[in-house]
């Protein structure tokens, strides 16, 4: 008899997932920010050259549509910000394709915030609210604190992440065992950042403690946006525990025009990597153009705070069916 | 040789990497949220030995290697080479000293053991877990003394040298975990 069956997690990580949900819950009903669902299956979708999507096909006789399954609520919900909803959050399924490891299912659970109103400072304060809610009385973490990236980057390296120098960073790379970083990176600024980042900083970040580094470089924008007082850097942030990302915020770009630079550019990047054709979201830009309040948004990974409050190794130790199981 | 994706990598894979033939240990994906995917591979290199971490561009992929672990039977040492043999099939091997290196010390004549061949050739040899060794020489010690405490170096038949207790003599068999290379009992007729 087939044993695969059984859910991959224990009944006690089903009960702190729901309990997890129901704080969680508390908390922004607490704070007057409203939940809200977003549709799963989109007509657009993200540009972004590092995320690969699933694709399905709507059959509405005689026409067949091509629709994606959403890497991230994000578009959505900024449509619904544009149109007066007022701060809102939803807790939601994403699906990356490709994506599967210890800390990666292809199909996974968000909770995603925009708080209207506030800049980059605000929203980590409220991360920091959130996450000492839900750890204090499981599994109480050392202080908070918060790194500019650059400070951190170059606090364990000694390289500087804004001004890419590939001498140096060869050099760094051959110093420390990595050389096929070279390969691998070649004159990609980016790529780099993400190499050395997340080999020899990363799995420092935040032992027993939620560490917030700011302030991104430029190249990884993404949809923050740029700092008004610097424009090397952007008005994004990260959230660590124990060496692993939990979350990603940006103050966010409003601005329709750069939004639709942005998407052109990465849509050329996907075309020369011969990646899969990405729809540009038009009516996101529509939305942006209408008018997005300021405001900052944040997605955590609900199955790695999951991992990390009950010491799992896997990220399978808490989800009932990972994709194997699917 | 087919070849095989960053996510086929699974522990006991055998590939080609840098023209050695390797065995994966370890295979973390590892993707910033908003960047690139990587692999960090945890690999041994199965001609040194050695084990080292080699960070792929996730969906790259490396060349199988036609690495096998048969079990054979080890026949005798030429002075140059020993040889071995598939029980079933009688088919012979010879291997090197580089080939046996350790597992030299525990090889007696008959006993099996496993090889690993690389391209139908010998690339190292791996001995049983426990072996059953003859001592050819070790100091009298004492007689009645069964404590095992202390214990003396012990010649055997293999030549190599092993710590047994002070009441094991000359001629006796022990038992010898191979993968320590500490002696676990005295074998008796």
């Amino acid at each position: 008899m087939l044993s695969d069956w059984r859910p991959t997690c224990s009944v006690e990580h089903l009960r702190l997932r729901a309990q997890v949900l129901a704080e969680i819950r508390g908390f922004f009903a607490e704070r007057s920010v409203l939940e809200v669902e977003t549709p799963l299956l989109s007509h657009g979708i993200g540009t972004d050259p590092q995320l690969e999507f699933f694709t399905t096909e709507y059959c509405l006789a005689p026409q067949k549509q091509t629709l994606f399954l959403q890497t991230s609520p994000e578009f959505a919900m900024k449509r619904l910000l544009a149109a007066g909803s007022g701060s809102i959050y939803q807790i939601t399924k994403a699906f990356r394709n490709g994506e599967s490891g210890r800390f990666h299912n292809p199909e996974f659970t968000l909770l995603e915030w925009y708080h209207v109103g506030f800049k980059l400072p605000e929203l980590m304060d409220e991360c920091a609210d959130l996450i000492a809610l839900l750890f204090d009385h499981r599994k109480p973490l050392m202080e908070t604190q918060r790194f500019r990236y650059q400070e951190i980057f170059q606090r364990y390296t000694g390289l500087n992440p804004l001004e890419f120098s590939y001498r140096q960073y060869c050099a760094y790379a051959l110093d420390n065992q990595l050389p096929e970083a070279i390969s691998i990176c070649g004159y990609d600024h980016a790529i780099w950042l993400d190499f050395i980042f997340s080999h020899k900083v990363q799995p420092f970040l935040g032992q027993n403690a939620l560490r917030m580094v700011y302030g991104y470089p430029a190249c990884q924008s993404s949809l923050a946006r740029i700092n008004e007082h610097n424009p090397q850097i952007t008005d994004r942030v990260e959230l660590f525990i124990n060496g692993v990302e939990l979350g990603n915020g940006y103050f966010e770009l409003t601005n329709a025009k750069e939004q639709g630079e942005r998407f052109d550019k990465e849509l050329n990047i996907r075309r020369q990597r011969n990646a899969p054709a990405s729809v540009k979201d038009e009516r996101l830009v529509a939305a942006l153009q209408a008018g997005l309040p300021e405001c900052s948004g944040m997605a955590i990974g609900l199955d790695r705070l999951l991992m990390l409050l009950s010491d799992s190794a896997s990220i399978d130790d808490v989800l009932g069916f990972p994709i194997d199981r699917a | 040789m087919a070849s095989y994706s960053t996510n086929e990598f699974k522990a006991g894979l055998k590939v080609m990497l840098d023209n050695d033939p390797c065995a994966i240990i370890e295979n973390e994906f590892v993707k910033p949220g908003k960047g690139q995917a990587f692999n960090r591979v945890k690999i041994r290199n199965l001609k040194t030995g050695r084990v080292i971490e080699r960070t792929f561009k996730s969906g790259e992929s490396l060349e199988g290697a036609d690495v096998v672990d048969v079990e054979m039977q080890y026949l005798y040492n030429d002075g140059e080479f020993r040889h071995f043999m598939v029980p079933d099939t009688f088919e012979q091997y010879q291997a090197d000293e580089k080939a046996v290196g350790e597992a030299k010390n525990w090889l007696k004549d008959q006993d099996l053991c496993t090889v690993t061949l690389w391209n139908d050739s010998p690339l190292s040899v791996t001995p049983a877990n426990f072996v059953e060794l003859a001592i050819t020489e070790t100091d009298p010690g004492v007689r009645g003394d069964t404590s095992g405490g202390g214990g003396k170096p012990a010649t055997l038949e293999t030549g190599a040298v092993v710590r047994v207790p002070l009441f094991v003599q000359i001629g006796e068999v022990v038992k010898v975990d191979t993968r320590t290379g500490e002696y676990v009992s005295r074998v008796k007729d």
